[in-house]
């Protein structure tokens, strides 16, 4: 991890945000040697995804997105590269990285109030998932910031629970230029 | 091969060369202490955890081999904590094996279970919870391995009492085969890098040399020699570093930081280029940060990448081991013309002169000068000769005026500052070095702390000798309330009379001697040094009012460095 890296901050509503994406050892008590040395320092965890990214589940990949209003963030990064289970820890802004997050939220609405429910997912390309008595519960995966401003406007309802997953993220893949087509834009606008 | 899980660890102790090990038994640990009859290893019986942890630090420190404890769970486990903290501070290889509660029991706040990986998290390099006997050997070899390379540093194994008992079959890991993903302690360093710090330093007026621990880590003792040779550089030791490079040489300013002499913390304020080698800057060295070595470009050597930038952002940074990055160092120099330093030196010359170490002399009618009785401790004993010293003003004092020409023969906590640490600590230097002379200089306050452990070297026959400059105060914390909080003493008069130490000694079978007079001190050290039958000790009774100088307040500059009264206000 080089200094360089460190310096993408992303911003978040009105808070400097970090997000880092740690790849560990899939074994008991590392998640809390990782979430430890943040709390160690005074560092508050935003969000933070957790899960084993190989078919033998050797190994997690933790997604941790930090309240970050300071330079000694370099320093965690340090500590955390000495933990002897985090096997790489890479330091991502929102350039260089395909960002996702899933929002399921469970609104109260009548019948008549339910197609707007419903068109302002389809404005969104949201899902319904569940379908209860004048209950709705209806699924967004997307880059944070358009759950944001879905989770903003679906809040004229009655949303009676919500549930953000946290957000995960990659690396962006490289395209040689001009090979925009042979690679296909997997992705959409977002990334 | 079947074994139970209690017989493989003890014979993977075996097997990664463990020659002792100090600890005390209790109710989860009990299935490992019974192949311990059987064992090679010699163990030594200790009166109180702490103990057994300072012990094997004590043994780590003098020997350069990691030490090892083992404790049972619960508070045997929790009375290590101290010891494990200890050494994650100091970077020593420690090895603690604690016994826990069974699997099935974990969880359920079962007699004697503590959550120790959870509490020890983050104060060791690495701990594991065994939760299968089949992984007992990779585990342990994995643990020497994390303990010993890259910066050292303690591990712990919780050993819970279903595994010690259950069965596995023997193998032993082969070399690398520890299940390490994420640990890869070699690094290689940077050509360009090297060639840069050769052409700062090269060029440098007024480079310092500023040694850290990592250089005895590194057993970097011998390129540093070199380096000074190269160079022709100023030397100074920090506190973990004592011993690095002789103190008789020419070219050693001392000790920088809080207690360090004028002509080292000054010559860091000076300094064009500062060489910091397996250091740390750490606060005791550095005074307020913002007005540390103003004037100097860093070149930073330290094999842990967390350390470079922590606390001052250097120049030139080089990540790794202190002797490979010295040695290549010395070989980019070689096709340099290094400067000359004449300036420097006749500017470090007059500030040695103009600011010595000095004290008053004893006044008749008054308790001993303390650093008098370190000056006679030192010239009466023989070379080699291995100090371990607690925490105040004793630990400064010793520090500052026994004459270190050696690696590995100053034991002492120096991040965490525990008290209570010399005792224990001597006497696993002493385990470790039997053939060497062991004195451990000791404060009253700290001598209270973990005298049990006296019995301990009795019994199992570690004959260290006790120094305790005994002025009924804990001392250092007087000084800064007669510096700092207009003499208004605050709890830390001990006892003018009580304990009788002399006495104490006694009781615990070693031989107690009680000195008030100048007279007495050397007879007194010569019959010490004469007895290695048992342990020694000797009640030296001190000037409560003695002050650790030269000092840099909290909180100031190390500029603002304040030298002796009898010396004025000191100006470079």
């Amino acid at each position: 991890m080089t200094p360089e890296a460190l310096e993408g901050a992303t911003a978040r509503g009105d808070v400097i945000h970090h997000v880092l994406s740690v790849l560990v050892e899939n074994k008991s008590g590392v998640l809390s040697r990782v979430a430890g040395l943040f709390s160690r320092r005074g560092f508050n965890i935003y969000s933070l995804a957790v899960a084993p990214t190989d078919e033998s589940r050797r190994f997690s990949r933790i997604t941790i997105v930090v309240d970050a209003a300071s330079a000694p963030l370099d320093q965690v990064v340090g500590q955390l590269d000495k933990l002897v289970n985090v096997l790489s820890i890479s330091h991502v802004n929102e350039s260089s990285v395909v960002e996702r997050e899933l929002l399921l939220a469970s609104v109260a609405a009548t019948t008549k109030r339910q197609s707007d429910v419903v068109a302002l997912c389809s404005a969104f390309g949201a899902q319904v998932v569940d379908v209860g008595t004048g209950e709705l519960t209806v699924m967004l995966a997307g880059p944070p910031d358009t759950v944001d401003g879905f989770e903003k406007l679906l809040s004229q309802f009655e949303v009676t629970q919500l549930h953000r997953t946290g957000l995960v993220a990659l690396p962006k893949l490289r395209r040689a230029a001009g090979a925009a087509t042979e690679t296909g834009d997997a992705g959409g606008k977002d990334n | 091969m079947e074994l139970t899980g209690a017989q493989a660890l003890v014979k993977s102790l075996e097997m990664v060369g463990t020659e002792v090990m100090f600890g005390l038994p209790g109710g989860a640990i009990l299935p490992v202490y019974d192949p311990i009859v059987d064992s090679s290893i010699r163990h030594i019986l200790v009166r109180h955890e702490q103990g057994a942890g300072h012990m094997a630090e004590g043994y780590a420190l003098a020997t350069g081999r990691p030490g090892v404890a083992i404790v049972t769970s619960g508070p045997g486990a929790t009375n290590v904590v101290t010891p494990l903290a200890n050494a994650n501070m100091d970077s020593t290889p420690l090895v603690v094996i604690s016994g826990q509660v069974p699997s099935g029991s974990i969880g359920t706040d079962a007699f004697q279970e503590c959550d120790i990986t959870g509490v020890t998290a983050g104060i060791t390099k690495h701990n594991w919870l065994v939760t299968d006997a089949q992984e007992l050997p990779r585990i342990v070899a994995a643990a020497f391995h994390v303990a010993t390379t890259g910066r050292p540093g303690p591990v712990l194994i919780d050993v819970p009492k279903n595994v010690a008992q259950s069965l596995m079959t023997w193998y032993w890991p082969e070399p690398g085969d520890y299940d390490l993903p994420g640990y890869d302690p070699a690094r290689t360093l940077d050509t360009a890098d090297v060639a840069a710090a050769a052409d700062l330093i090269a060029a440098a007026n007024r480079p310092v040399l500023y040694v850290g621990g990592g250089v005895l880590k590194a057993r970097a003792a011998g390129a540093l020699r070199e380096l000074a040779a190269a160079t022709g550089a100023p030397v100074v030791t920090t506190l973990m570093a004592r011993g690095a490079f002789p103190d008789s040489h020419p070219q050693h300013l001392g000790m920088p930081g809080m207690h360090g002499t004028y002509a080292a913390v000054t010559a860091i304020q000076h300094a064009d280029v500062l060489v910091a080698l397996g250091a740390r800057f750490d606060d005791r060295v550095t005074g307020r940060i913002d007005g540390f070595a103003p004037r100097a470009k860093v070149i930073h050597v330290d094999i842990d990448p967390a350390e470079h930038g922590k606390v001052r952002t250097p120049e030139v940074s080089l990540v790794g081991d202190c002797r490979d990055a010295i040695t290549q160092i010395l070989g980019a120099l070689s096709s340099r013309r290094v400067q000359g330093l004449e300036d420097w030196w006749s500017t470090l010359h007059d500030w040695q002169a103009r600011y010595p170490l000095v004290y008053d002399a004893w006044e008749p009618g008054h308790p001993l000068r303390p650093e008098m009785v370190v000056e006679a401790l030192r010239d009466h004993s023989p070379p080699g000769t291995i100090v371990a010293s607690g925490v105040g003003q004793h630990q400064m004092w010793a520090s500052q005026y026994w004459r270190f020409e050696e690696p590995r023969t100053w034991i002492n906590s120096g991040g965490l500052g525990t008290m209570g640490f010399a005792i224990p600590a001597a006497i696993g230097a002493k385990v470790g070095c039997p053939d060497r002379t062991v004195w451990a200089i000791d404060g009253d306050g700290c001598f209270q702390m973990t005298a049990q452990e006296l019995v301990t070297a009795r019994i199992d026959r570690v004959p260290i000798k006790v120094a305790i400059l005994n002025n009924s105060y804990l001392g250092m914390v007087r000084q800064w309330q007669e510096m700092f909080y207009d003499e208004r003493y605050s709890e830390v008069h001990l006892s003018h009379e009580i304990p009788n130490f002399a006495l104490w000694a006694e009781a615990m079978g070693c031989v107690g001697i009680r000195v008030d007079s100048p007279d007495d001190v050397v007879p007194a050290i010569e019959k010490a040094n004469s007895i290695d039958d048992r342990p020694v000790v000797i009640d030296f009774r001190t000037d409560q009012s003695e002050k650790v100088f030269p000092m840099v307040p909290s909180g100031c500059t190390n500029d603002e460095i304040v030298v002796h009264p009898s010396l004025g206000v000191a100006h470079p």
